[in-house]
């Protein structure tokens, strides 16, 4: 085998929550978060990981990262398997691989003040002069574009901006090389996003990073990754290049994410692909094709077997009819062309 | 003058009444905290057409969110109003007092429709109970014999009018056992129970998922058409606002900086923070771009203009102009001083 | 300060930190401030049972000493009392606490079922059984005290425990590799242990009461101290006559415990970390 191993590889990685039994307590109905996802993630490449509430994409995150125990399957780091470990042992392991929260202010100690925060992971990694944790620390702020005055600060006296500032630096002191993001600019206002999104990319390149980008932020994913996954109910249901999804989605599901994004220009045309009902639990996912429920182009077929991830050239679909699909939509949105100032071209509108 | 929706049969379209139902003029607002004084909002000044969608645009700190507590009159004990008038159908709602405000205007008269579901709905109480009392509440023909039996028909009617699947049994459950984008409907509902002339709702769709959000979107869109009520929508996302709202307010640390037709003020807009805020948006540009600066503290705001310290375009006399909006064609009107001179940057 | 600013707007909670800050001087320089230090045992039977005057402010008792001196002096007692008391059931209950609320399984389990057992014992009673077996003392009371005491802080910090370590920032700690001890001394007890303030704070007010009835009913301290609660029982056989015998060390209970309770109220709000300012 020529060449560097992926850096990440998932292979038909499933997880299931709760069922365990507990002492003096009753047990919980297990649910299948994560079921047989496959995927490989190169160094240096931002992986989008795209799906709604309850998708499975959080879940698979923290299993990446060791917290949370994959029930099946393979998980390798540079080739190396390291799956199928306890939550303490994996991040031994894992050391490598960082995780950014969401919610960045509950992420840290309300009582902690920044500066001791961000030392903290040096102190737990056996770094013991106190000086060289201080340089280390104050470099990293100024890295991530916050005053070297923050570290005497608390975490309620900042914004979101700068909280989600400190969780990069926080991680970055510890020189990962994988950082998984979790939902990064949720709650954060369109002007600030640009900055954590334009700070990303600068300490990708200076810190030769890799990102593995959870969000369901479909325009913020489309110019920040260069792959995306898209997510429903545990399992992945396409994986293309980032520009060719967003061009041509193949997958129902996805069309229908892209369909429901709210556009500025009102007579842009879109994708006839409205998604109806709600998306099933997932204790009890519909038998067959998870999405076959609420797919408006389900047969009969589709809903007794789940159609396999099938990769063409670099473009990998679940579906068993999406070559038969795609024209479909095509005439709806030749019809329904625009006249607005702007012709659409961005969120799969091109050709 | 409004059209007194029945809520057992739609409303015949009729031509949108075209005075305006909401005015704010002027608000000026502070609240005192063991910070210092907030100045909250400066001046915010509106005014929402009978029977169309106004989008409040402004991001986080921006005062939205008070705006939206003065209107409906809970406002924390130590804010204070300094100016401004806010009339609702004639009357100023900063002179009526809390009994009128609680009787008269509040859930009768302008429904709302809060961010999370789960603030509007009480988890220990059936989902049925909670809504037959905000209607017997403010029924007119209270203790009128059949009125629990009417009630319970209208709400019924009223679920299934908002997409909930299974309205009779809905009735029963309790709010927990619903998802977030029932949970949404049932929120809505709640707040249409008494055919009000004015919903307000703040932020409904941030919290739930992209599809969610664009089912609730298509749902608002027909209950105002057949309910014929007025929304006043806040909201921090443009797509939301182009896609359901005919007229937009832009709202910048407690200053309304533009406002008219939503399709105008895209298309062409006046103000330089508009500008900025559109040149964000995905679909305006590939990089990422931001606005370089923060948002200033209401503690110690700019005077004038409190924008102009961000502005690329700020002259030497915008941090003394007082906020003045300047009336435009088309029911346009910015506060700038750039519109006043008549410069087109 | 942000802190000294808000606390001081509560009047309650600043009268309640008068009171306790004047008991602990009190307290402290008993013997100074004391006009008759030496009435602890000393007794001059030709000045018993007179009234409150200036040369004697609270009167005298049954064998003449001044009741000024011995309320004064009483306060060390009752404040010794309550700081053993609580920092003892603090060091057995919060420790097992914290283990507990950790991780679930059979040792939180155990430990709660045993901090069950110890709830259900009345503390009187037990104070009252463990006099029994040594001899009724000032020891004697503060041992079945804290034995029953102890139970309190240890549901308390398993709530806060079992809360904390299902948060956020722990889950993120667990992420950058940080050790069981680490998560739960350094980050969860400071978190939970303002809870644990306000209870302890409001318990001393509480122990020295029930000190006070332990020594009322003879299980406490033993004549001649100069504790509150012995006093009063003494007081019994000269009463109505005698009524400053009685009054004046109740007030003294009264005004302490108020203390207390009203300083544990304040420090409610107090403990909120979002207080905390860099400047």
């Amino acid at each position: 085998m020529t060449g560097t191993p992926d850096l990440l590889e998932l292979r038909d990685v499933s997880v299931r929550l709760g069922g365990q039994r507990r002492w003096l307590r009753p047990s919980v109905a297990p649910i299948q978060a994560v079921a047989a996802v496959s995927l490989r993630l190169r160094r240096g490449e931002i992986l989008g990981l795209v799906g709604e509430s309850g998708c499975g994409k959080t879940t698979l995150g923290r299993t990446i990262l060791g917290l949370q125990r994959a029930s099946d399957g393979e998980i390798r780091l540079d080739g190396e398997p390291v799956g199928d470990l306890s939550p303490k042992q994996a991040r031994k392991r894992r050391k490598d691989i960082h995780y950014v929260h969401q919610d960045a202010a509950a992420a840290l100690d309300p009582w902690w003040s920044i500066g001791r925060i961000l030392e903290e992971g040096l102190a737990i990694q056996g770094l013991r002069s106190a000086a060289e944790r201080r340089a280390r620390v104050d470099h990293m702020l100024q890295a991530v574009g916050l005053e070297p005055g923050t570290r005497r600060r608390y975490p309620h006296e900042l914004s979101g901006g700068q909280l989600r500032r400190v969780a990069l630096a926080r991680i970055l002191v510890l020189r990962p090389r994988l950082i998984v993001l979790d939902e990064p600019t949720s709650g954060l206002d369109m002007s600030v996003q640009a900055t954590v999104l334009n700070l990303l990319l600068e300490l990708r390149g200076r810190f030769d990073l890799t990102y593995l980008f959870i969000s369901h932020d479909l325009s913020v994913v489309e110019r920040l990754c260069d792959r995306v996954a898209i997510m429903y109910l545990g399992r992945v249901v396409e994986l293309a290049p980032t520009a060719r999804l967003f061009a041509r989605p193949r997958h129902p599901y996805t069309r229908a994410l892209l369909a429901a994004v709210p556009r500025l220009d009102p007579h842009a045309a879109r994708l006839s692909a409205a998604i109806e009902g709600e998306p099933p639990s997932a204790g009890r996912p519909p038998p067959g094709c998870v999405f076959s429920s609420r797919c408006r182009h389900a047969e009969p077929e589709c809903r007794e077997v789940m159609p396999e991830l099938q990769d063409e050239a670099g473009h990998a679909v679940a579906c068993r009819r999406w070559r038969d699909i795609l024209p479909d939509d095509r005439h709806a949105l030749a019809a329904g062309a625009c006249d607005g100032p702007k012709p659409a071209r961005r969120l799969g509108l091109a050709q | 003058m409004r059209a007194v929706a029945t809520l057992s049969e739609p409303t015949p379209p009729e031509p949108r009444p075209t005075e305006p139902i909401l005015q704010v003029r002027g608000l000026k607002l502070s609240i005192r905290t063991d910070e210092g004084l907030a100045a909250v909002l400066d001046h915010v000044d509106f005014a929402l057409a009978g029977g169309h969608i106004l989008g409040i645009v402004g991001e986080s700190g921006c005062g939205k969110s008070t705006l939206v507590r003065a209107i409906v009159g809970i406002l924390p004990a130590r804010a204070m109003i300094e100016a401004g008038h806010i009339h609702f159908l004639g009357e100023d709602l900063l002179g009526l007092s809390e009994a009128e405000l609680n009787g008269r205007v509040r859930g009768r008269a302008i429904g709302f429709v809060p961010q999370d579901p789960y603030l509007a709905l009480n988890p220990v109480f059936k989902v049925g109970a909670q809504l037959l009392e905000i209607m017997r509440w403010h029924a007119p023909d209270r203790g009128r014999k059949n009125a629990r039996r009417d009630h319970r028909m209208r709400l019924v009617e009223l679920l299934r009018r908002v997409q909930l699947p299974d309205p009779e049994a809905a009735l029963e459950r309790y709010p927990h056992q619903f998802s977030g984008g029932q949970r949404q409907r049932l929120v809505i509902a709640a707040a249409l129970a008494c055919a009000p002339a004015l919903v307000i709702a703040d932020e409904p769709t941030t919290a739930v998922d992209v599809t969610t959000q664009q089912q609730i979107l298509d749902l608002i869109r027909d209950l105002v058409e057949e309910f014929a009520f007025s929304m006043l929508f806040v909201t921090h996302d443009l797509g939301v606002v182009a896609q359901l709202c005919d007229d937009i307010c832009v709202i910048y640390a407690g200053q309304t900086v533009e406002s008219g037709p939503t399709r105008d003020v895209l298309a062409a807009p006046n103000h330089p923070y508009t500008r900025a805020l559109l040149a964000c948006h995905p679909e305006r540009s590939d990089a990422f771009v931001g606005i370089p600066g923060v948002v200033p503290s209401p503690f110690r705001p700019p005077p004038g203009c409190r924008f102009a310290p961000r502005c690329t375009y700020a002259l030497a006399v915008c941090p003394q102009r007082m906020p003045y909006l300047v009336g435009g064609p088309a029911g346009r009107k910015v506060d700038c001083v750039l519109a006043e001179i008549g410069a087109a940057a | 300060m942000l802190m000294l600013r808000k606390f001081a707007r509560d009047v309650p909670a600043v009268i309640g930190l008068v009171i306790v800050l004047f008991a602990l001087v009190v307290a402290i320089f008993g013997p100074w401030l004391a006009p008759y230090p030496g009435d602890i045992v000393a007794s001059h039977l030709l000045q018993r049972l007179k009234p409150p005057s200036a040369a004697f402010p609270f009167g005298t008792d049954n064998l003449g000493r001044d009741m000024l001196s011995r309320v004064i002096l009483g306060t060390r007692g009752a404040l010794e009392v309550a700081v053993t008391v609580v920092v003892l059931a603090m060091a057995i209950g919060v420790p097992l606490g914290l283990v507990a609320g950790y991780r679930a399984g059979w040792l939180s389990e155990t430990i709660m079922r045993v901090t069950d057992v110890f709830l259900a014992l009345p503390q009187l009673i037990l104070a009252l059984a463990l006099a029994q077996l040594l001899t009724p003392s000032l020891e004697s009371a503060m041992l079945a005290l804290a034995l029953t005491y102890w139970p309190f802080f240890t549901r308390l910090v398993y709530a806060e425990t079992r809360r904390l370590q299902a948060s956020l920032f722990v889950d993120a700690l667990r992420g950058i590799g940080a050790s069981s001890g680490r998560i739960l001394f350094a980050h969860i007890l400071p978190n939970a242990i303002s809870p644990v303030i306000v209870r302890a704070t409001i318990g001393m007010g509480f122990t020295i009461l029930v000190a006070a009835v332990l020594g009322f009913l003879g299980m406490g301290a033993t004549p001649p101290a100069p504790d509150w609660g012995l006093t009063i029982s003494e007081s019994r056989n000269y009463l109505p006559s005698a009524w400053w015998y009685s009054t004046f060390p109740g007030l003294a209970i009264l005004v302490t415990v108020l203390g207390f309770n009203l300083l544990g109220d304040g420090l409610r709000d107090f403990v909120d970390p979002r207080l905390r300012r860099s400047r």
